[in-house]
Parts: C-alpha cells; sequence; structure tokens
C-alpha cells in the first residue's frame, strides 16, 4: 500500500508541475526515452542542465553588468540557453528566456534586467520542484513493484 | 572486396551491416546527450561531437590527411545543429556537400528557430531535412527509417530538382510531406 501511496504522490506532484505551467510536452518526451537500462535519463539530463547553465548565467550576469550594454553578445548568450531550457521542457523559464530576447532586439537593458531576474528565480524555484520530484521518483522505485500481487 | 568507387559511396548502409552509423554534431552537451539517446533508441550507432570543425576532423576532411583514404570513416547520416559557434551548421553542410567522398551522406539540420530563409538556404544547400528543435524520437526515427529504406540514395537525383518541388519524384509521401511541410510554414 506504501508504494501505491509514494506513487500517487509523485503523479501529484509531476501534475502540479504541469499545471502550473513549470514544465512541458518536451519533459514528457525524454520519460519515454527512460528504460529499465536508463531508468534516470531525464534525472541525469535536468543535472547535465543546471550544470552546464550555470555557466552561461554567471556569463550573462557578467555581461549585463558592462557599460554600454552588448545586446548583440546577451542574445546570442540567452539564446544558448533557452535552447537547452527548451530541451528540458522547462516552460517557465523558457518564457523568460523569449522575453529577455524581445528585450535584447528592443535595446531594453532595464528590460533584459528586469527579466533576467525574474528567470534566475524560475530557475531556482524548479530545480528545487524538481529535486523534490526525482528524489520522490526514485525512492517510490519501478512502478511495477507497487502492483505485485501478495 | 570493396572496389575504388565503393569508397566514395558513403551514403548508403552496408548491406548486412544492420545499424545505421550517425554523426551528430552540437555545441549544446544537453542537446548532445539527447539527440544521442534518440539515435540509440532508434537502433543506431552515434558518434557525437561538439563542433563542425571536430566533425570535420572526424571526417578527415579538415585537410589534415593527405591520402584519399581508403581508412575513411563510414557515416550513412550527419545530423547538426544549425546555431554554434565558430562554424554553423550550414557551413558544415556546405564543406560536406563539396566533399567528393562525403557528398552522398544525408545530412540533417536542426535548430530551435523557425526561420525560413534559413530552412530554404539550407534546403538549396542540399540537405536532406530541417528538423526544429526540441527535436523528438518520432522526427528521429521517421529519418532513420527514411535512410535505411536506402530512399537516401535518390540524393544525387533529387538535388538537382529540389528547387523545382513539381518535377520532383516523391520519395515517398511521408518524407515528402514533411520536407513540405518544413516549407509550407
Amino acid at each position: 500500500m506504501d508504494k501505491i501511496h509514494s506513487h500517487r504522490q509523485v503523479a501529484a506532484i509531476k501534475h502540479s508541475l504541469f499545471d502550473q505551467g513549470y514544465l512541458d510536452e518536451q519533459f514528457i518526451q525524454l520519460e519515454e526515452l527512460q528504460d529499465d537500462a536508463n531508468p534516470n535519463f531525464v534525472e541525469e539530463i535536468v543535472t547535465l542542465y543546471y550544470r552546464d547553465s550555470s555557466r552561461l548565467i554567471s556569463n550573462l550576469d557578467h555581461t549585463l553588468e558592462r557599460n554600454p550594454l552588448d545586446f548583440n553578445k546577451l542574445d546570442t548568450l540567452m539564446h544558448q540557453f533557452k535552447g537547452s531550457s527548451s530541451s528540458i521542457g522547462a516552460k517557465r523559464v523558457k518564457a523568460e528566456c523569449t522575453l529577455f530576447r524581445e528585450y535584447c532586439r528592443a535595446r531594453n537593458g532595464e528590460g533584459c534586467r528586469r527579466s533576467f531576474q525574474q528567470m534566475k528565480k524560475e530557475y531556482a524555484t524548479l530545480r528545487k520542484k524538481l529535486e523534490t520530484y526525482f528524489q520522490l521518483a526514485r525512492q517510490a522505485g519501478p512502478l511495477e513493484t507497487a502492483y505485485r500481487p501478495k | 572486396m570493396a572496389a575504388a568507387g565503393d569508397v566514395f559511396r558513403q551514403g548508403l548502409p552496408e548491406v548486412g551491416a544492420g545499424k545505421l552509423h550517425v554523426l551528430a554534431v552540437d555545441d549544446s552537451h544537453v542537446d548532445r546527450k539527447v539527440i544521442e539517446r534518440l539515435l540509440k533508441i532508434s537502433s543506431c550507432k552515434v558518434t557525437v561531437v561538439e563542433s563542425g570543425s571536430r566533425a570535420l576532423q572526424y571526417l578527415g576532411l579538415d585537410g589534415e590527411k593527405s591520402s584519399i583514404g581508403f581508412d575513411t570513416v563510414k557515416v550513412n547520416l550527419i545530423m547538426t545543429d544549425y546555431s554554434m559557434p565558430g562554424m554553423t551548421g550550414y557551413e558544415l553542410l556546405k564543406k560536406i556537400k563539396e566533399s567528393s567522398v562525403f557528398r552522398e551522406v544525408p545530412v540533417v539540420v536542426m535548430s530551435s528557430e523557425n526561420i525560413l530563409t534559413r530552412i530554404d538556404s539550407c534546403l538549396e544547400e542540399g540537405a536532406e531535412e530541417f528538423l526544429l528543435k526540441p527535436v523528438k524520437l518520432s522526427d528521429v526515427k521517421r529519418v532513420t527509417d527514411f535512410i535505411m529504406r536506402g530512399e537516401g540514395k535518390k540524393g544525387v537525383e533529387k538535388s538537382h530538382k529540389r528547387r523545382r518541388s513539381d518535377d520532383c519524384t516523391p520519395p515517398s509521401p511521408s518524407a515528402l510531406h514533411s520536407k513540405k511541410s518544413r516549407l509550407s510554414i
């Protein structure tokens, strides 16, 4: 019974992540690539994303401190970051990236800084939520064991 | 024994070889891991590199080797990201199509940006297909199935007709649809 309850919990968390727009279809696409031989593929990809993108984010931070702002460089960096975010299904983060790029094209430095701050918030929130989700999913174990007849 | 001419026909999987060998090129580590998984699930042997220049190096097209290379690497499909620092996917595509050894290898370009002029120029330059990122398993399966059926070998005939879509001999309904769906956006 415990196992079934854990699985329901995991499903509920996942459901709310989608409901609240944190994740999109791409996350599901990635989950479908998991199998017995690669049961933690999505977690590995997400871990890789957070590790890799931290470099891009600090690069963006430094570039935003310059005066005058190099909008082309900012746009290029954000394009890379948006790409990776899109690849893991990070819907809200991706939306902020799009907004940021629009501000870049409009040469609006204040707008860039604002949306960058907002993006970092979404990025951090998603990380915490996904950490919880993956931890619970690992604890719950493979779905089959929950329904194994006694 | 492979005849001398076979060295130049890199596009076809060898009879009985089973798996396609795909070279994937992307500067994003996340995207490299994803495309590798998509290709492995589609039963392909995969080599992944992080840049156009690494890809050319791998293929032996970087000007380092002086010999024609009877020991050239065998690749059935190249999938490359478009936006990469240094050499873009478009520039890589051009270099591959300029090569006598690799020009018949189908090249698929991937991009997160849906820019019609970009898509057009890649197809004009001889790209087999242009995929929008994030790339799905269904996209990869469709492309690899298409290549496995050997329809990639029509690349030589098709490349001259690519601009005149009326005259195009339809290779297969699904492949033509995918190309049209890219062009009709």
